[in-house]
This record gives C-alpha cells, sequence and structure tokens, in this order.
C-alpha cells in the first residue's frame, strides 16, 4: 500500500522587511548580520493574519492539488507556536472553514517548530493503520521575537498544509525522530516573547538532532547521500540549513530550491513544510526527497519522498510557493510595529 | 451589535461567513448571498439548496473607512466594497492592502482573516475579505 502525500499547498504573507531597515532602527551592522544570517528579508503577516488564516490558505491549496472530497479527511492536526487561542482549537476553525466533516479527529500540536511535521507522522500512521481515508497536517507560525532582539531580524511568518492518503504525489517511505531533553529556547505560558540560549542554540540542539534524525532515516530505510536529489531542512536561518547539509555530506545544490529563509524568514513550524513544498513544485517523477524539522526543546523529525508520476497533473492546480515568495511588498520599520501589533493604542 | 460577543448569533452564520456558503434557487437559478431560505421570484415554487461561492468578482463600488466603529480602529484607512460575484449576486466586504490599488471594475478573490476582535480576553472573529487580484 503506497502512502504518501496526496495534496500539498503553501502560504506566505505578502509583507516583507529587510535586515538592513531592522538594523537602521537598533544601529546594528546590517552586512554582518546578513552574512552571518544568510537571510536577506522575512515575512511578515498583516495585521488580520495569524497561524489560523495562514492554515486556511495553505490548506485550501492542498485540496486543490489531492482534488478530493473534503469530506474525507478524517483527521486534521495544526502544528504551531503561534495558535491565537490558548484555550480553543485552531482546527476546530480551519475545518469549518474549509468545509470539513463534523466526524473529524482534531487536535492542536505544539513542539516549537516541529510541530508541523510530528503532524504529518500521526496523519501517516493514521492512514497506514486505516483508520482514516486522509489526514490534514498543517504547520504554520506568525513567529515573533522580542524588538531588538537577535531573533527580530529572522521570526518570520507561513506556513504549508500537507494531505496524507493513498495514490501520492510523493511516497512517504519512512520516519524517523531523535528527541533530547535539551532546552535551547523557551516560552513561559503567557509571555508573549520567548527566550534563547543564544549561541548555545546551535550544537547540542539544532545540530545534533538534525543530523541524528537525518542519519537514522537513512540507516532505516538503507539510503545512501547519493539516492536523494533534494534535502529540506528546518531553517531558522540560511547559516543552520547549510552547515548541516555540508556534515552530513550533501552537495549544497541539493539544499538551494528549499532555503526559502533567504526571502521569507523563519516561519517555525511552517519553516521545513514550505522548504518541502518550494521542493514539490519543481520536483519531477523518481526524485527522492529528504526532510529533517527541528523544534528546540529538543527534537527532529526526518522522512524521506519518493515522487511519483502524479506531481505532474496536480504541480499547477493551485499558487506555487515562489508565487508567494516573489509577490511581495516591502514595509519599513513604522508599519512594521504596527503589523505586529507592537504598538498598544 | 452583531460582533460584539454575540457567540449565538456567531455560530448560527459561520457556514456564510467563513467560506461564502449562500443558497440558490435551482427553479430560476438565482443565487442569494446572505443565504436566503426563500425565493421572492418562485415563491412557493422555489427550490433553495445551500450553494458555494467562489469568491471570484469584480468592484462595483467602494468607499475609504478613515474613522472606524469600534473594534476596526487598528485597520484605517481601509476600504470597504460592493463586490459584484461571479455567479450573480453583490455583497460588501473589506478589501485588504493598499487602499491606493482599489479601483471599481478591478477583479477580485477572496481570503479569509481575522475581522475583528472583541478585546484581548474576547472572541477572534473571523471570516471573508476581498483582495485585489493584479
Ligand atoms: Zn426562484
Amino acid at each position: 500500500m503506497v502512502i504518501g502525500i496526496v495534496g500539498y499547498g503553501a502560504y506566505v504573507p505578502k509583507y516583507r522587511i529587510t535586515i538592513d531597515e531592522i538594523a537602521k532602527v537598533w544601529g546594528q551592522d546590517a552586512q554582518a548580520l546578513r552574512k552571518g544570517l544568510l537571510v536577506e528579508e522575512k515575512s511578515v503577516p498583516a495585521m488580520d493574519e495569524d497561524t489560523i488564516t495562514i492554515s486556511v490558505e495553505a490548506a485550501r491549496n492542498a485540496l486543490l492539488r489531492a482534488g478530493i472530497d473534503p469530506i474525507k479527511i478524517g483527521a486534521l492536526y495544526i502544528g504551531s507556536e503561534s495558535h491565537p487561542y490558548a484555550v480553543k482549537s485552531s482546527g476546530t476553525i480551519v475545518a469549518q472553514a474549509l468545509g470539513l466533516s463534523t466526524n473529524l479527529m482534531v487536535a492542536d500540536f505544539e513542539f516549537a517548530c516541529k510541530a508541523g511535521t510530528a503532524a504529518m507522522q500521526c496523519c501517516y500512521g493514521l492512514v497506514k493503520a486505516g483508520e482514516i481515508e486522509y489526514g490534514l497536517a498543517i504547520g504554520a507560525d506568525t513567529s515573533q521575537g522580542r524588538p531588538g532582539d537577535a531573533l527580530e531580524y529572522t521570526a518570520g511568518a507561513g506556513g504549508a498544509a500537507y494531505i496524507i492518503g493513498k495514490d501520492p504525489l510523493a511516497e512517504l517511505e519512512g520516519t524517523f525522530s531523535y528527541t533530547t531533553d535539551t532546552t535551547d529556547f523557551w516560552r513561559r505560558d503567557g509571555e508573549k516573547y520567548p527566550s534563547h540560549g543564544a549561541r548555545f542554540s546551535g550544537h547540542p540542539g539544532y545540530f545534533t538532532h538534525v543530523l541524528s534524525a537525518s542519519k537514522g532515516l537513512m540507516k532505516k530505510l538503507s539510503l545512501k547521500v547519493e539516492d536523494f536529489d533534494y534535502v529540506v531542512l528546518h531553517m531558522p536561518n540560511g547559516k543552520f540549513p547549510t552547515n548541516a547539509c555540508k556534515l552530513l555530506g550533501f552537495p549544497l545544490e541539493k539544499l538551494e530550491t528549499s532555503l526559502v529563509v533567504k526571502r521569507m524568514g523563519n516561519c517555525y513550524s511552517g519553516s521545513s513544510p514550505v522548504g518541502l513544498s518550494a521542493v514539490l513544485d519543481v520536483a519531477k517523477p523518481g526524485n527522492r526527497i529528504l526532510m529533517t524539522s527541528y523544534g528546540s526543546g529538543a527534537g527532529s523529525d526526518s522522512f524521506s519522498f519518493l515522487v511519483t508520476d502524479k506531481i505532474l497533473e496536480r504541480q499547477n492546480k493551485a499558487p506555487t510557493t515562489e508565487n508567494y515568495i516573489s509577490k511581495k511588498e516591502n514595509i519599513d520599520y513604522g508599519n512594521y510595529v504596527k503589523f505586529r501589533g507592537k504598538l498598544k493604542l | 451589535m452583531p460582533y460584539k460577543s454575540s457567540v449565538p448569533l456567531f455560530w448560527r452564520l459561520k457556514d456564510a461567513k467563513y467560506s461564502l456558503v449562500g443558497t440558490k434557487c435551482i427553479t430560476c437559478n438565482q443565487v442569494f448571498f446572505p443565504p436566503a431560505d426563500f425565493c421572492p421570484q418562485c415563491r412557493r415554487k422555489g427550490k433553495i439548496e445551500k450553494f458555494q461561492f467562489s469568491g471570484n468578482g469584480e468592484v462595483v463600488s467602494y468607499t475609504v473607512i478613515r474613522v472606524a466603529p469600534e473594534g476596526f480602529e487598528k485597520y484605517v484607512p481601509y476600504v470597504v466594497a460592493i463586490i459584484q460575484l461571479d455567479e450573480g449576486t453583490r455583497i460588501s466586504g473589506q478589501i485588504i492592502g493598499d487602499i491606493n490599488k482599489v479601483e471599481i471594475e478591478k477583479r477580485v478573490k477572496s481570503v479569509f482573516r481575522r475581522i475583528t476582535e472583541d478585546n484581548d480576553q474576547g472572541l477572534i472573529h473571523y471570516g471573508i475579505k476581498f483582495e485585489i487580484v493584479d
């Protein structure tokens, strides 16, 4: 039984703010930041956009590509660290807006930036067990960084949705996770902005988990670096996935297509899912894709996807990731502060 | 005040507000939004069904709001327009983005957005707005 991605869709808000515009306000060296982070600009949601609205738009694109009756979806899981309500599931509103069945399993997932891929694993398991025909997994965020904090340069917004089921456009060949208790980044309940261990976030956090999960997956499936055509890694900035890609022994060309962070920043739970949608937009039958997410706290989920012939008839049924990334409008710091609600009226 | 914490009212209208579900009289093909359960033309011969609008349409008329009602203050200036939907009825709605891009006869498509919030502790209301298609 071949199970995998039946439909996918991304959504990225159209506003952007450049690293230079933020650095100007805080008197920091923009050129050094751009080089250090490998990020040029980040996406900014409009005042009326949040994880729920981004999820709806991304999922509508996924439904267009899947071409299935929404009623056949049996589970909806949304991974985010910016669910608009602390108590009241985002999934209930998204399900209603999409016209999904009321006979539906729903839960909101949280695991820093990897809750979206955890949602994909759950849908995969339920489809494989025969409990549901299709599952909808979404990773989306409207991430916030404290004004003046290093995170403010990269905390972006966006998301992607995946419908998991039979007759896929990309077969999910296997998944592997690696999880430890490593506190590199956290946010206490009720706090608006996250805290982080600054440089600590790199080695014991991101690299250990991304490398362990990716290698574990390849070992589990007996696949080698040469077997993959594309690599998608969580993108807190451009530098981390680039270095992880090298450490795994992949040539950087295999990462380039997914490296959306340069032009939209880090959209947390949506980061590797949006990277994957950018790859699927251009992938050809027979291509194999490695995707590994990372969530602080910490854990990584790794997946192998084998693209099927079905991709060709579904790629063009909805706007591409590139459509959203290139259709943009740059704003200044004043509007950014207004849009992000950092201004109290 | 329909938006101010009327939880039951909001709940009853959510199909229409979230995804432009209206109704259609299959006797005379007239479409209705907000949904009507009676066709004024066919009267008792009318047969009403649920109808999903595509969300595509055209600007018929618009106005720029610079002094907003309660709950919409942070969005000013913004555009409220009358939209002719392709399937054949007119509705009013907010057009997002640059107010200078809005013109009569411009094409629009629907988007899913936050409409308003009661306050920091209250409900967030979601629904359909429109975006100019370039
Ligand atoms: Zn009639």
